[in-house]
């Protein structure tokens, strides 16, 4: 368990965080660019001390600014995975993996045997005797997962794992990354600037704007609530999880819809729609959208020049409108309102 | 019209001052090569004055090489990595002997580790080691002279190099020294070999410093270059000859290095 | 009279005798002006006494300069054979001026205007104890020589073969001045160099060589074919040869021819 309170100036920055991560538990810290997400991360993987503040890691203390204490990277027992995943390229791709448990005294032998393992649970077996500079973007990113987790870490800091990647080669990434990070003991904070990232892998996120945390919560809590305009821009979208049957989307909550993006996909998937893409009507519209249902109005959330209707039923999701349209519509907690969304506006993720 | 694609395409700008460089080295050796007595080479070759020179200076760079790089790799670290004040004081320090005419340099060594020098007179006291006058001497004015150029090219390897590896090495565990020779070392492993190369090509050369620190004895510190100008004293063939032995075995060693050990590409 | 050199004087001679000396840049066609500028090439060892000589020379001839270059005579030889612009050379042996004279840069027969005679040098206050050549056994003394390819060399063993000492030296120095510069150091118990060298040198003293030991270097002068000056090259030679210029040499050490 991860227990933070991280103080660091630098530059213009004045990150000031407190944060717990429990075990086994994914947070994902969402934050524009220079709110603060990768100085975090060097502090708490102690690449870099902390102004004040303490960080404290399974009852540890592994630095305290007021008590001058510091446990250097090397004893933190904290895993890092980067961005452009900085695989060794003079090692191989075994030799890599192996590093850690090599530094952390293992023999030769028991080192390539336990690293030859990680890489299987990757997928990656078959391709230990290669440099790192023959593997693609995704098979890279996930031999630098299996470097970090392969020495056990406690704390396990992910930053940007997916950004590095092409779109195709992500979602095979992050499922991938999914099943890992589940698999794992341990403290998790995952570092991203895409939504879908952050709510598709972490049970938790916080969000970060210029060294302040401005929200905590799960993902449907800060999607139905933004408390700034970047959470709502960035956050506030809809996360529906369903399984793809003909040419339809049976989601779990019993409710269907038609995604364009859906014609290619088998099984699961998980449909993300912007709140300003579903459009609210006292009766049944007219005309094209083929995604129309019912729904009640569960309550309403009026902030400044935008208006958040979250409705409940079969198709649980949020919808914001203008001050203006909520007054053209008259509507109140309790209502019962048609709710429609175009099936080009639906984004569709495989799981 | 079709174009060769895939080659590189100079700027015709830079094929004249380049073509000017090549014949700015080329010619002189040229002129050796025109002047050098070629009847009479082999006999002169196998004469043991000149294999004694030749075997001295090969083993004197190449121990002035290994331990240029063992006190020079680490001294790049420091000077790339450590900030302390008089950082760039040390630096400037430490690449004194480039600009040093090598004699001075050899006067230096004399004050400092010869029989009456600061360092020398309490050596010889304490373990009756003379440096001046021996082979040790020889590899010591080597040394001085040559070390710089590695120092300086690991360096500049150093400061390019993306320390988030050391960064990531740190977090799986490794320690500083750890990091150092399994991480950053490797890293800068072209730059090494290639100050390597530098440092004892120089040190092949070296003659101010060697005669002025060392002396000449045949065997024991006579190197190429010494025997080279005394050659020139009396017989200027023979000089001639010897400097084309001496650039001939370092042509194939340079050439030799590169190719296997510096790609082209990469 | 003695010149003080500090000690890192010396390395920078060194240096002098390493580097090929640029030669006085003469124009051929000032035939109106009063002026003559004469080139001198002179061995190493001639030095300060020829710098003296110099200076009295342009006294005597009011608008002549002379221009000194100081370099080993085998270094000097190398340049007057590939056409340096000299007026005036003179050696410290006499085998580099048969080349000269071989190579037709020299028409007049060369004269001999002083000899140097050997002597041991040994630092100040002679801590090794050296006596005589005799010494130059010892195997625990440092012993240094000149290389046998340069005159100091050649002179030195034959006095050692005359004295039927059969030297092992630790160092075949390049020249005389490095040679003589590291015994004043204290870096060698004793070397073999020329009396001229002791005298000029504070740091060492100097150890009679017998005369049935002795080896005598004769220095022979000349003008050169090509002089742009040929007059004043004459007078010039004529001076060193003459009772003013002997003087001088005499003062440094040499004896006169």
């Amino acid at each position: 368990m991860l227990e933070a309170h991280v103080g660091v100036r630098v530059g213009s920055l004045d990150l000031d965080v407190e944060m717990t991560v429990g075990d086994g538990e994914v947070v994902a810290v969402l934050g524009p660019n220079g709110a603060g997400k990768t100085t975090l991360l060097r502090a708490l993987a102690g690449l870099r001390a902390i102004d004040h503040g303490r960080v404290v890691l399974d009852g540890r203390v592994l630095d305290d600014a007021a008590a001058a204490t510091f446990v250097v990277p090397e004893r933190r027992k904290v895993g890092y995975v980067f961005q452009d995943h900085l695989l060794f390229p003079h090692l191989t791709v075994l030799e890599n993996v192996a590093f850690g448990l090599r530094a952390g005294g293992a023999d030769r032998a028991a080192a390539r045997a336990t690293a030859l393992g990680w890489l299987q649970r990757v997928g990656l077996g078959d391709r230990a005797g290669e440099r790192p500079r023959h593997l693609s973007g995704g098979q890279a990113q996930r031999v630098a997962l299996a470097r970090a987790l392969a020495v056990e870490p406690r704390l396990l800091l992910l930053d940007e794992p997916l950004a590095a990647l092409d779109a195709a080669t992500r979602a095979e990434v992050r499922r991938d990354l999914r099943r890992h990070l589940a698999d794992v003991t341990g403290a998790r904070l995952l570092v991203t600037h895409d939504p879908v990232d952050a709510l598709l892998l972490a049970d938790r996120l916080v969000i970060l704007e210029e060294g302040r945390v401005v929200q905590v919560g799960t993902g449907p809590e800060v999607s139905a609530r933004p408390r700034s305009s970047y959470v709502a821009d960035l956050v506030g979208l809809n996360l529906l999880a369903g399984t793809v049957v003909d040419d339809v989307v049976r989601l779990r909550g019993g409710g269907a819809l038609v995604a364009s993006a859906a014609a290619g996909c088998r099984g699961d998937v998980h449909l993300a729609v912007r709140p300003r893409s579903i459009a609210l009507h006292r009766a049944r519209p007219e005309g094209s959208p083929r995604n129309v249902w019912e729904a009640v109005v569960a309550d309403i959330d009026v902030e400044a020049d935008r208006v958040r209707v979250r409705l409940a039923g079969a198709v649980p999701v949020v919808a914001e409108i203008t001050p203006a349209g909520l007054a053209e519509l008259g509507a109140a907690p309790g209502d019962r309102l048609w709710a429609s969304v175009k099936a080009v506006d639906i984004e569709t993720y495989e799981t | 019209m079709r174009r060769d694609r895939g080659r590189v395409r100079a700027p015709l700008a830079l094929l004249p001052p380049a073509a000017l460089a090549v014949g700015l080295v080329a010619l002189p050796l040229a002129a050796l090569l025109q002047r050098t007595p070629w009847t009479g080479l082999g006999e002169l070759l196998g004469e043991p004055v000149v294999a004694d020179a030749l075997r001295l200076s090969l083993v004197t760079a190449s121990l002035a090489t290994v331990v240029s790089v063992l006190l020079g790799v680490p001294l790049a670290w420091v000077l790339a990595r450590v900030e302390f004040p008089g950082r760039s004081v040390l630096r400037a320090v430490v690449t004194l002997p480039m600009v040093l005419p090598p004699v001075v340099g050899g006067a230096a060594l004399l004050f400092a580790l010869g029989r009456r020098g600061l360092v020398g007179r309490p050596l010889e006291d304490a373990t009756g080691i003379l440096l001046p006058f021996s082979t040790a001497g020889v590899v010591l004015a080597n040394t001085f002279v040559a070390m710089p150029f590695l120092v300086i090219t690991v360096e500049a390897a150093l400061r390019s190099v993306d320390r988030r590896y050391e960064d990531a090495a740190a977090t799986l565990g490794g320690g500083r020294l750890t990091v150092f020779r399994r991480v950053t070392v490797p890293l800068v492993a072209p730059s090494v070999l290639a100050g390597a190369v530098l440092c004892w090509a120089r040190a092949l050369g070296e003659f101010g410093a060697t005669v002025t620190f060392a002396g000449n004895l045949q065997g024991r510190t006579q190197t190429m270059p010494l025997a080279v100008f005394l050659a020139l004293e009396s017989d200027r063939d023979a000089a001639i000859a010897l400097s084309l032995v001496l650039v001939a075995v370092s042509l194939v060693v340079l050439v030799g290095l590169r190719d296997r050990w510096l790609p082209a590409t990469s | 009279m003695r010149r003080q050199r500090p000690a890192w004087a010396w390395a920078v001679l060194v240096a002098a005798s390493l580097v090929v000396a640029c030669a006085g840049d003469d124009d051929p066609s000032d035939e109106t002006a009063v002026e003559a500028t004469i080139t001198v090439f002179a061995a190493a060892s001639l030095t300060d006494a020829f710098t003296e000589l110099a200076t009295d020379f342009e006294a005597d001839n009011p608008g002549v300069t002379v221009e000194l270059n100081f370099a080993a005579s085998s270094a000097l030889r190398e340049q007057i054979l590939a056409g340096a612009p000299a007026d005036v050379y003179a050696a410290a042996n006499t085998s580099n001026m048969d080349q000269v004279v071989d190579g037709g840069a020299v028409e007049e027969t060369p004269q001999v205007f002083v000899s140097n005679a050997l002597e041991i040098a040994v630092p100040a206050g002679n801590p090794a104890g050296v006596s005589g050549l005799a010494d130059f056994e010892r195997e625990e003394l440092l012993i240094g020589l000149c290389a046998e390819e340069v005159p100091c060399g050649q002179f030195g063993r034959e006095a050692l073969a005359a004295a039927g000492v059969a030297p092992a030296p630790d160092t075949n120095e390049p020249d005389v001045r490095s040679l003589l510069t590291k015994v004043a150091e204290g870096e060698l118990d004793a070397g073999i160099v020329y009396r001229t060298d002791v005298l000029a040198e504070d740091g060492v003293e100097g150890i009679v060589v017998p005369d049935d030991q002795n080896v005598v270097a004769d220095y022979p002068i000349a003008a050169l074919a090509d002089a742009d000056e040929p007059a004043g090259a004459a007078e010039f030679v004529d001076f060193v040869l003459g009772a003013d210029g002997q003087d001088i040499l005499t003062a440094y050490g040499f004896d006169g021819a």
